[in-house]
């Protein structure tokens, strides 16, 4: 069944003297059951509408959070004594891999540019819905199945994947990793990159061809231009990786000798292939998460975004530095171009200091409202501060020589993926409200955040210390150092720390839903387009539009009599448009 | 208008040719140097068709428009599916598809059902169409 979807009619112009308490006024609402589409398990399966398939993403994606929690859980409590045998090395192997492999391929990457962005671009442009909602659908179940192929490898005979969420050739060779476990995580990534590239088209053509009239680029919320790019970069990147995956299912079973020396193969061709994926994959999981704090922290700040075109302008420096930094991974081969790469990699600092800078410039001299997205927020710029700080010591050679392959580069690499995930729980407690109707209650969040942003730093701050000890990562069991098991024990209080703070949000999830407080249309007194509509929206998102004259359009118009802050020569115009008679 | 949108991605795709030049230069590294020209392709191709199109169409879209008003996009935005079960189906064709990469070829017979019903489906569905 189709629909022919008609554009939203202009929002009546509100009085000025109603502004200010009037941020939940009724220019959004309809009857909700005006779509009278499937409901129950055939809505599930069959829904072609982006907030559903954004929900299905990110319940799917939290249950992957918890279970590569669970995993690491598993692995921290093993390092707690050098000794441990609660797992044995096998085992260990085996767990590494897929937490890395569930956290960075099943939960980071579709949170970040499928659940939220699927959700919120066609709402912040002012869209019905997604560019090829059916193209949309096929994304999810393929991001499904790809899920349950991977995590299938634990039934099968040798168990799951075991050499790294990196696949290095020539450990992934059918000789070294005999069993189905490899095979299945092969093909999982082929599932799950299909439904990225999918995603990338989908967000790109919505972006370009769906948005409201007025809604110019330089207009689109920050979230939304960092969506954009995230889309490029995803159809830059997942190809690259899906072919190398190609290639090696061809060595493992058809004699191919594509990463294999016997054959006159270069088993470092597969970690150009890998970091080249790799790397940009890092922005393309980082950016929309960049892109959350971005809308809460001004929001909160009761400001405008400090340095808008400075931010757009970072975001798109960000993604063209980051096809040049692949080799970074590989300085210790010995076979990369050494300057280059670190020339490059050093330069990738100077845009992620402008971001770093204008969400501080946006809280700067605003009245802030230090509620729990705000705090996951702020805990977002400060651990991904870290993690940023210590990945220019990885930068430059010297100093990556030293700690290559130790627990310093896990920590790094934690502070930075841990960042994202308090910035996608500030997502959560900002549109949480947008999309159930419903708040989260504060002071669940609140306890939360605490628990995990302490825990990720005891977990963290260790680890570096140890690494610079030089600890080496991916090791089930360890010298009997006691400074090494001094430090890994406090890794594994952070480590606890974090899985309490995950399960507090749980908690928080089950009480907001038994004991609902209703959060109203625009409960924070948002700008986006998004907070013109209902909460939750209708079927294809609006009913009217208010005139867009700035990348607070919302703002503008509950606002009437405020200064306009917007951008172009039009901005300034006043925002009462009248409505057609 | 989409020339904002083309020169995006013209831009992109020559700091990657650039980059990549430099980098096959100095590094005499095949892997890297053809990915690079991969991305250079990846930005000038579809950079040029938007600036192609813009050009052809004298573009003027609202959405492009600082001034445009609601009401100048007046109008059916286009179709859109409210509802489909053939991604599903597909969706399941795949994931049978990539089991017979692991457990033989057995799993080829269910997918490729399911492959060929779905790409069935979505054809008849799109002829349909609603209203189209």
């Amino acid at each position: 069944m189709t629909d022919l979807i008609e554009r939203p009619v202009t929002a009546a112009p509100i009085a000025p003297a109603h502004h200010g308490d009037d941020h939940g006024d009724d220019h959004g609402h309809v009857d909700h059951d005006e779509h009278h589409g499937p409901s129950g398990l055939l809505k599930w399966l069959t829904s072609t509408d982006h907030k559903v398939i954004g929900m299905n993403y990110l319940v799917t994606s939290v249950v992957m959070l918890v279970i590569g929690g669970a995993f690491a859980e598993i692995i921290r409590a093993q390092l707690v004594s050098p000794t441990s045998t609660l797992v044995s090395l096998s085992q260990y192997n085996q767990l590494f891999t897929m937490h890395g492999s569930v956290m960075i391929y099943l939960f980071a990457g579709p949170f970040a540019f499928a659940s939220l962005a699927n959700y919120f671009v066609p709402l912040q442009i002012g869209a019905p819905d997604m560019a090829f909602p059916r193209l949309n659908a096929l994304s999810y179940w393929l991001y499904l199945s790809g899920s349950i192929t991977m995590l299938l490898g634990f039934l099968v005979a040798g168990g799951a994947a075991n050499f790294g969420w990196v696949g290095y050739a020539p450990l992934t060779s059918a000789a070294n990793a005999p069993g189905s476990g490899a095979d299945l995580w092969i093909g999982a990534l082929m599932l799950t990159g299909f439904s990225a590239i999918f995603s990338g088209v989908n967000i790109v053509a919505t972006i370009f061809y769906l948005r409201a009239p007025g809604m110019t680029l330089f207009r689109m919320p920050i979230f939304t231009w960092n969506l954009l790019v995230v889309g490029i970069l995803i159809l830059l990147a997942f190809p690259v990786l899906t072919a190398g995956l190609v290639m090696l299912y061809c060595d493992r079973h058809f004699g191919t000798h594509i990463f294999s020396v016997q054959g006159g193969g270069v088993p470092l061709l597969w970690q150009h292939i890998f970091w080249f994926w790799g790397h940009p994959e890092v922005y393309i999981l980082a950016l929309p998460f960049f892109g959350i704090v971005s809308e809460v922290i001004p929001t909160m700040s009761k400001k405008p975004m400090f340095g808008y075109k400075g931010m757009v302008f970072a975001t798109l420096t960000i993604a063209a530095l980051s096809l040049g930094v692949w080799a970074h991974h590989m300085f210790t081969t010995g076979a990369v171009l050494l300057p280059f790469f670190s020339i490059m990699s050093l330069l990738i600092a100077v845009p992620t200091g402008i971001k770093i800078f204008n969400w501080i410039g946006s809280m700067w001299g605003g009245q802030l409202h230090l509620n729990t997205a705000m705090l996951f927020s702020i805990g977002f710029v400060i651990t991904f501060l870290i993690g940023g700080l210590t990945g220019i010591y990885l930068a430059s050679p010297p100093l990556d020589f030293f700690t290559h392959d130790t627990y310093f580069v896990v920590a790094h690499f934690h502070s930075v993926v841990i960042a994202l995930v308090l910035g996608g729980m500030a997502g959560i407690y900002y549109w949480g409200p947008k999309m159930t109707g419903r708040m989260l209650h504060e002071s669940w969040g609140k306890a939360s955040f605490w628990f995990m942003f302490i825990g990720t730093q005891v977990f963290t701050i260790p680890a570096y210390i140890v690494g610079l000890h030089g600890m080496p990562r991916r090791m089930g069991v360890y010298p009997n150092n006691p400074a090494w098991q001094t430090l890994n024990i406090w890794e594994s209080v952070g480590a606890l720390m974090l899985g309490i703070g995950t399960l507090l949000f749980l908690v928080n999830v089950v009480v907001s839903w038994k004991k609902p407080i209703i959060a109203g249309d625009n409960p924070w007194d948002g700008g986006g387009l998004e907070w013109f509509t209902s909460s939750p929206p209708p079927h294809h998102n609006f009913v009217s539009l208010p005139p867009i004259r700035s990348e607070r359009p919302t703002w503008d118009y509950n606002h009437p009599d405020a200064p306009a802050l917007g951008h172009g020569k039009h901005a300034g115009e006043s925002s009462n448009e009248k409505a057609p008679v | 208008m989409l020339k904002q949108e083309s020169l995006i991605l013209l831009l992109l795709g020559l700091f990657f040719g650039l980059m990549g030049i430099v980098y096959w230069v100095w590094s005499g590294e095949d892997g890297g140097g053809v990915m690079l020209l991969g991305a250079f392709l990846l930005g000038m191709l579809p950079g040029f068709y938007y600036l192609w199109w813009y050009r052809r169409t004298k573009g003027n879209r609202p959405e492009d428009r600082e001034d445009a008003t609601v009401a100048d996009g007046a109008g059916v935005v286009d179709s859109f599916p409210s509802s489909s079960i053939w991604p599903f189906v597909f969706g399941m064709g795949c994931f049978f598809a990539v089991l017979a990469l692991t457990f033989g070829n057995w799993f080829g017979v269910p997918a490729g059902g399911l492959l060929i019903w779905a790409m069935a489906g979505f054809t008849a569905e799109s002829r349909r169409g609603g209203n189209v």
